[in-house]
């Protein structure tokens, strides 16, 4: 059992907590992972590590509600307890002074950009942050962002706090204003990363995403999360998660993400109307709006 | 043992022993086990058991031990049955063999010890295998583990991964006086035997059973722990005190064909096909939340003719699959599998289409496989395996329409825990190298074993190296030499 010492949503559906696991904290490095399973009948579910504190012995996960996981997961505070949590997973960012780098995070990807951008900017990268969300609200981790950025850029696709657009666009501009770009770090909605590569591609400015596809045991064994990386097929748990982004084949990625889509929408429906009889009062009932995955999500 | 001339408890005279029948082993029938999860041989009851111990001819120099991985005493705990002490016979068995439900069931006995039966060269061999799994369950059902008190050591071994060689490893050490800890991934012990194995052939709750035991014993279980990402071999031999580590970390990543259409909906590997059903209990969605793909009057086909293979496609046939085929390149007499499972799988129903590959997966437009393009195949000159090579005839094409495509074609070395051991010799696939007679590697106090040593075989395999490293683990332990 992993316990939960602190719970505290950062945006509308979106939850941190901190999670004793001393022998991940001490192990945790940016662009890792954790596989958690909630209770007996869970399934196992991919989430990322925003942070972590070796000292103290816990690590921070960012959840976003998508699906029945997500949303029982974000039901829990502080006090309660995970079943499982395995990690960390996946290969480490790779670290190095590149010079200057972009780093790109759309919703709660934030939260997996966010120890990567650090880290960069510890190993001497002059770091220029792009984040990215819906609206105002769902702007997450902004003061972590900037604090660890030379510069941090904000869009919101509404244009109800700071800049209205998408990533891309901030990319665009800086491509255009003839900033010397020497590495791209993407990590949100495959739609969103797939848009970033598109733009550093004509420029031919090495990009890296991370990728989020169904998985199950993490330690690639079960080849579930295979994905297809110039035209080979990858283990995202062993292999990544992050990938060359001019190489990742995202239609396979977003194909086989839609693999349980109707097991993931029967799930969610049946616990919405499971929250609403319970509390029998719908202003209850969960935030989010579809059986979507937390890759899809983020 | 064979030396000391005793007088044989079997009333029968060898030549009227030769007389009687191998006994049957009950299962339920085929029509009706198609459609659940329930274990197919329903075991021996204690007079069928005795009638069988009967056969046993007591060779003066028993071949079945000696081709046993982790040579069990076949002649001695058959005696016992006939005189009818079930109890003697497990407690025999246990010497050499700390899982004995597991092994009387999933063991290939006609490689093994039956295969060398003296009986086989008249008639059908002794039912060791039956006879091995009757008294483990009946030890079972009696309830009368004995759980040895022994002084400790003082010394500490880490076992990583909790599949069969993992736990033979930790059940022989504990058993000398070591401290022992193991270290699984998944949320549940038992690695394959858990994940793998299903439950029609390998009920969850004998394994769970073998491991309570354990843990009665003293062997103390960590889960989530990844060894190679969650803490490194050498972490564990420095910082935890570990004396001694073992590796069996088992068969590691599913190989695919590398032909194209691979990454469409409905294309599995085996082990996440077996890992959703037998670990999530996807097949109980919604009550278990992991999902699957509904196989109810679906077309599903496994690749590969293995046990593997054979355990995904019986499973798809009782998920409510309408066709289940076997797709194999080579022929029946190469088929890897057990004996025992392959005439389960024919009086199941399982379509076997022997001599035939796939070359390419065919989709709908929106990546959802339909068909799978095969070719036939026809025998060639042997190859390095020495089993003849499959060679494609031509003009053969054909498309089998499926929904589910299952890969069982093997696996390669899982690198995580290599790939975090500094000075841990691996050989050009990526396996672990070990000593194959002390199962030593190539790092003072590290040994390994068992399917990240050899790459994929079977569970007593894994058992025989768990023994072995049992062996010389304790005797670094105890001498300190290496």
């Amino acid at each position: 059992m992993f316990k939960i010492i602190h719970a505290e949503f950062l945006a509308p559906g979106i939850k941190r907590f901190v999670i004793e696991a001393p022998r991940i904290a001490r192990k945790q490095k940016p662009g890792q992972f954790v596989i958690l399973r909630i209770y007996e009948e869970g399934e196992r579910i991919p989430i990322t590590i925003e942070n972590s504190n070796p000292e103290r012995g816990t690590i921070n996960i960012v959840v976003q509600a998508a699906g029945k996981t997500t949303n029982l997961l974000n039901s829990l505070e502080t006090g309660d307890s995970i079943l499982d949590v395995v990690g960390p997973l996946g290969k480490p960012s790779e670290i190095a002074n590149y010079g200057t780098v972009v780093v790109v995070g759309g919703g709660v990807g934030t939260a997996m950009a966010y120890p990567t951008a650090a880290a960069l900017k510890r190993a001497g990268n002059r770091v220029l942050s792009i984040v990215g969300a819906r609206n105002k609200e769902l702007v997450i981790l902004e003061p972590e962002m900037r604090a660890v950025s030379d510069a941090l850029m904000i869009t919101t696709d509404d244009g109800s706090y700071a800049d209205k657009g998408f990533v891309t666009d901030k990319l665009r501009q800086l491509i255009d204003n003839g900033t010397r770009i020497d590495l791209v770090v993407a990590v949100g909605p495959i739609v969103m990363m797939k848009a970033v590569a598109e733009v550093t591609r004509k420029e031919n400015i090495h990009t890296v995403v991370s990728l989020n596809p169904i998985m199950i045991d993490g330690t690639g064994m079960c080849g579930g999360c295979r994905v297809m990386i110039d035209g080979k097929s990858e283990f995202a748990c062993v292999d990544g998660p992050e990938f060359d982004a001019h190489k990742v084949d995202f239609a396979v990625l977003v194909q086989r993400n839609s693999m349980y889509r109707d097991a993931e929408q029967r799930s969610m429906a049946e616990f919405t109307n499971a929250q609403k009889t319970a509390s029998g009062d719908e202003a209850h009932a969960c935030t989010a709006t579809s059986g979507a995955r937390q890759g899809e999500q983020r | 043992m064979s030396t000391t001339a005793k007088k044989s408890a079997n009333p029968l005279l060898p030549k009227e022993r030769i007389k009687v029948p191998r006994q049957l082993m009950p299962e339920q029938p085929a029509e009706v086990r198609a459609h659940n999860f329930e274990e197919v041989n329903l075991g021996y009851s204690a007079e069928l058991a005795q009638q069988e111990a009967l056969r046993c001819l007591e060779c003066a120099k028993p071949t079945c031990t000696d081709n046993c991985p982790v040579g069990i005493d076949v002649k001695e705990f058959v005696q016992r049955i006939v005189i009818g002490d079930f109890l003697g016979a497990a407690a025999k068995i246990r010497e050499a063999n700390v899982l004995p439900a597991v092994t009387g069931r999933v063991c290939p006995q006609e490689d093994q010890c039956e295969g060398k039966c003296l009986l086989s060269k008249k008639v059908k061999p002794l039912g060791i295998g039956y006879l091995e799994r009757f008294v483990a369950d009946y030890e079972q059902r009696m309830g009368t583990h004995v759980v040895p008190n022994i002084p400790p050591t003082g010394k500490k071994v880490a076992v990583v991964g909790s599949g069969p060689s993992g736990l033979t490893v930790a059940g022989d050490l504990i058993q000398k006086g070591h401290k022992v800890r193991v270290f699984e991934a998944l949320h549940e012990i038992g690695g394959v035997l858990v994940y793998g194995i299903p439950e029609f052939r390998l009920p969850k709750q004998i394994v769970r059973e073998q491991i309570d035991y354990m843990r009665e014993m003293g062997v103390e279980f960590e889960t989530d722990v990844v060894v190679g990402r969650t803490v490194t071999i050498d972490e564990l031999l420095e910082e935890e005190g570990y004396d001694a580590v073992y590796i069996g970390t088992g068969a590691g990543l599913p190989q695919f064909m590398n032909v194209p259409g691979e990454h469409f909906n409905g294309v599995y590997s085996a082990n996440e096909f077996l890992t959703r059903i037998n670990l999530m209990k996807a097949y109980k969605f919604p009550v278990y939340d992991e999902p699957m793909l509904d196989l109810h009057g679906k077309d599903v086909a496994v690749i590969g003719g293995g046990n593997t293979a054979l355990d995904a496609i019986r499973s798809a046939l009782r998920l409510g699959a309408r066709k289940a085929y076997v797709i194999y390149r080579r022929s029946d007499a190469e088929m890897p599998a057990r004996a025992e499972e392959v005439h389960h799988a024919r009086q199941e129903g399982i379509d076997f289409q022997m001599l035939t590959a796939p070359v390419e997966f065919l989709s709908d437009d929106k990546g959802w496989l339909t068909a799978a393009r095969c070719v036939r195949m026809e025998l060639g000159e042997p190859d390095a395996s020495g089993r003849r090579r499959p060679v494609p005839k031509e003009g053969s094409e054909f498309d089998l329409p499926l929904s589910v495509a299952v890969i069982a074609i093997g696996t390669s070395a899982n690198p995580i825990v290599q790939s975090t051991t500094p000075g841990l010799g691996t050989n050009k696939r990526g396996y672990i190298q070990a000593s194959e007679e002390t199962q030593r590697t190539t790092r003072k106090g590290v040994f390994a074993g068992g399917d990240i040593v050899t790459g994929s075989a079977t569970v007593i395999l894994a058992m025989g190296a768990g023994r072995r490293a049992a062996t010389s683990i304790h005797e670094y332990l105890t001498t300190g030499d290496w």
